[in-house]
């Protein structure tokens, strides 16, 4: 009896124990490779560091030669227009496009799979699709030409100041069906009886939608922003098929910016500080964001 | 150490490592166009000649930026490649950083000094021992035409910037391109450097873009060299950002455009196209540069290896590097001159003998300079540095003196 009681207690123990066990290599996987180099990243911001890691510490000279470089600017200003936009109307899209398809329509199984379509190509494939339909020569601009509007220019992607926005029309068709996909997820799963008693308060659907079923849907707002804002802080792959960081480097961005330094330039130093800057720009937008939602989401 | 555990992370991630025989050699770079493949092809058969295997690795790029940040973590990683396509300044910093391999021995036994002029020896060498073997001279500072299209159009080869002006408006009233341009950095940067050459002549080069001197910068002449720079802008074609150099090429040898400033290498796609020189295509030295030499010397540098047969094989490719056949039948194709002097000149063409002959004067005239534009003349984060500001200003509508207060300004902060 006494050695039942002893097992029993091992049994339980691991039962207790097994899944912290089972998680155990993950998270120290996840401590080492994410949390471990982000401080060797931040570590590395202050030293000397030239084609590779050298370890003189140097202080925040690195950070004044990041913050006084003009390219580090634009790639700035960039995200910021960038994410704004990007975020901002791949939402609209999605979700017009899931209220549309929410209206019980013929085929909406066909529809749905062509709008996901473009989540499945790698944004380098989307990059470099769009390079050719956004080219002056052989794109947009030649087709209409062709069919007889001789004065058309459709110049953005050769154009300094507009080229970003060539960066957010590819990565909103990449994006919006995926977005589209949360949303028609969150409507379906809105309550009838919710919509019923709208309607017989004498509510329109404009207004049924805007009052009572939006705010309903603002988990999913949170998701798909959660999600759109870590695709555009991430987009490397997307501007140097697109555009290259062009022309000259009007269409950087942080992370374009932080590869090109790093790897490419023999300047290591202000690769890592630029890379401690995205991340506290990152954290200083999204910390206060999760907080206030998931503060609100534990109280109701 | 933690860039130890770093390199086991990456170690862990690159167990691509091959388990090489005996006689074999991995070699990096970034040759990969038409007539940069033909001439890598002809080193590899030579060596398989001498039975050492040739494993190719080549990572596209036209300016070797890719192949260069491949390097890097392969070194870091504690895994480099025998040997690596690596040139000018970043020899040294290399060698600095501990990876680079002897070949001193070699050197002496096949008389390396005796047989490359001295400002090319001495980039190959770090602390007195050679460490890389050159392959080859390329002169930058080129005029591609197409004497076609400059018939139709009436125009003549312009030998000053003020005429090329003249000329390149012809050219685009009539209806061609006048100058064919890749819209990429290193492109603007090749174009900008040909600029500074021919505008403010071999001394204002030196002092201002290798010594990097202050007075030389905020200088008058560099005003001088963004408004010629800043009137290119109209001669090139919408479709310019993003195209590599050998697509521009192609537009000259296709008669839609007129010329391209581009190096010799440019050579090797006319001849890869079949074309002759003289009838076909015409190279001049680039306006205002006859009298000037902007070299980029290619060069392989070796990595230490623990494997003695890679020794062996490494040393058998450094002597092969330097051989009289190696030398002339790689330059045929590349489009370059032997960097061995004293070479039979009978088989290369009249733009190789003219560079030949050029190489020679300006050693002496005090014409020939390294080219920034190329990893020659500077390190690399000045180069990047240039590089932004030439491309930024190329691409926008900055002014002239702007253009001069971001250059100084960015190589004061890369300093």
């Amino acid at each position: 009896m006494h050695q039942n009681v002893k097992k029993q207690s091992v049994l339980d123990l691991l039962e207790a124990w097994l899944p912290k066990i089972i998680m155990a290599p993950t998270t120290l996987a996840m401590i080492v490779c994410m949390y471990g180099f982000i401080a060797w990243t931040g570590a590395l911001s202050f030293t000397k560091s030239r084609m590779l890691p050298q370890w003189d510490f140097v202080g925040f000279i690195q950070y004044e030669k990041l913050f006084a470089n003009p390219r580090w600017d634009v790639a700035m200003s960039n995200l910021v227009v960038f994410g704004v936009l990007f975020i901002a109307i791949s939402l609209l899209i999605g979700l017009v496009l899931a209220i549309f398809l929410d209206q019980k329509i013929r085929g909406e199984g066909a529809i749905r799979t062509i709008y996901l379509y473009p989540m499945a190509v790698s944004f380098v494939v989307t990059g470099t699709a769009w390079k050719w339909i956004l080219n002056p020569g052989l794109g947009i601009e030649k087709m209409v030409r062709d069919l007889g509007f001789t004065d058309f220019e459709f110049r953005w992607l050769v154009d300094q100041e507009m080229a970003i926005y060539t960066i957010v029309i590819a990565a909103v068709w990449q994006s919006s069906g995926f977005v589209m996909a949360m949303f028609l997820a969150g409507l379906r799963s809105v309550d009838d009886s919710l919509i019923k008693a709208a309607q017989i308060d004498g509510a329109s659907a404009w207004q049924s939608y805007w009052h009572v079923i939006l705010p309903i849907l603002r988990p999913v707002f949170f998701s798909a922003i959660v999600i759109l804002s870590h695709i555009a802080i991430k987009s490397f792959d997307l501007v140097q098929a697109l555009t290259g960081g062009g022309p000259g480097y009007a269409s950087d961005l942080p992370a374009n910016f932080m590869y090109t330094f790093a790897f490419n330039r023999a300047q290591m130093g202000i690769g890592a500080a630029s890379a401690m800057v995205m991340l506290f720009g990152v954290l200083a937008i999204l910390v206060p964001y999760l907080y206030s939602e998931l503060r609100g989401s534990n109280r109701g | 150490m933690l860039n130890r555990s770093i390199a086991a992370c990456f170690a862990a991630a690159s167990l691509v490592a091959l388990p090489v025989q005996a006689s074999e050699v991995e070699v990096l770079h970034w040759w990969t166009s038409g007539g940069e493949a033909k001439s890598v092809a002809s080193l590899k058969s030579s060596l398989e000649k001498r039975g050492v295997s040739w494993q190719d690795f080549a990572v596209a790029g036209g300016g070797g930026e890719n192949a260069m940040t491949v390097l890097k973590s392969r070194a870091v990683s504690g895994n480099p490649p025998t040997a690596a396509q690596i040139k000018g300044p970043d020899i040294q910093e290399w060698g600095e950083l501990g990876f680079l391999a002897s070949i001193d021995d070699v050197a002496k036994k096949n008389n390396w000094d005796g047989v490359l002029p001295g400002v090319v020896s001495d980039v190959m060498k770090y602390q007195g021992k050679y460490v890389a073997a050159p392959v080859n001279v390329h002169r930058v500072n080129w005029l591609w035409a197409n004497p076609e299209v400059f018939r139709k159009a009436g125009a003549t080869i312009p030998t000053t910037w003020a005429d090329f002006m003249v000329q390149a408006k012809k050219i685009q009233d009539a209806g061609y391109i006048a100058l064919a341009h890749g819209g990429q950095a290193w492109q603007d940067n090749t174009v900008f450097e040909a600029v500074v050459l021919g505008v403010g002549g071999a001394e204002y080069y030196k002092k201002a873009f290798v010594e990097l001197d202050m007075d030389a910068l905020n200088s008058s002449t560099t005003d001088e060299v963004f408004k010629v720079f800043g009137e290119l802008r109209q001669f090139i074609d919408a479709n310019a950002p993003g195209r590599d150099w050998n697509v521009a090429t192609s537009m000259v040898i296709n008669g839609e455009a007129g010329m391209q400033i581009m190096g010799d290498w440019a050579k090797g796609e006319f001849a890869v196209a079949g074309k002759t020189v003289g009838t076909d295509f015409v190279c001049v030295a680039a306006p205002g540069t006859s009298d000037g030499f902007t070299f980029n010397v290619d060069s392989f540098a070796f990595f230490q290896q623990s494997d003695v047969n890679k020794q062996s094989a490494q040393k058998a490719m450094a002597e092969e590097i330097l051989g009289t056949n190696f030398q002339e039948v790689f330059n045929l194709n590349k489009g370059s001159i032997p960097a061995r002097l004293g070479m039979a000149r009978a088989k290369f063409d009249t733009c190789a003998h003219d560079s030949m002959n050029a190489f020679v004067s300006t050693a002496q005239s005090g014409g020939l300079v390294p080219s920034f534009a190329h990893g020659m003349a500077v390190p690399g984060a000045v180069a990047g540095a240039i590089t932004d500001v030439a491309t930024n200003y190329f691409n926008s509508d900055t002014s002239a003196a702007d253009g001069k207060a971001q250059l100084v300004a960015a190589i004061q902060a890369a300093m």
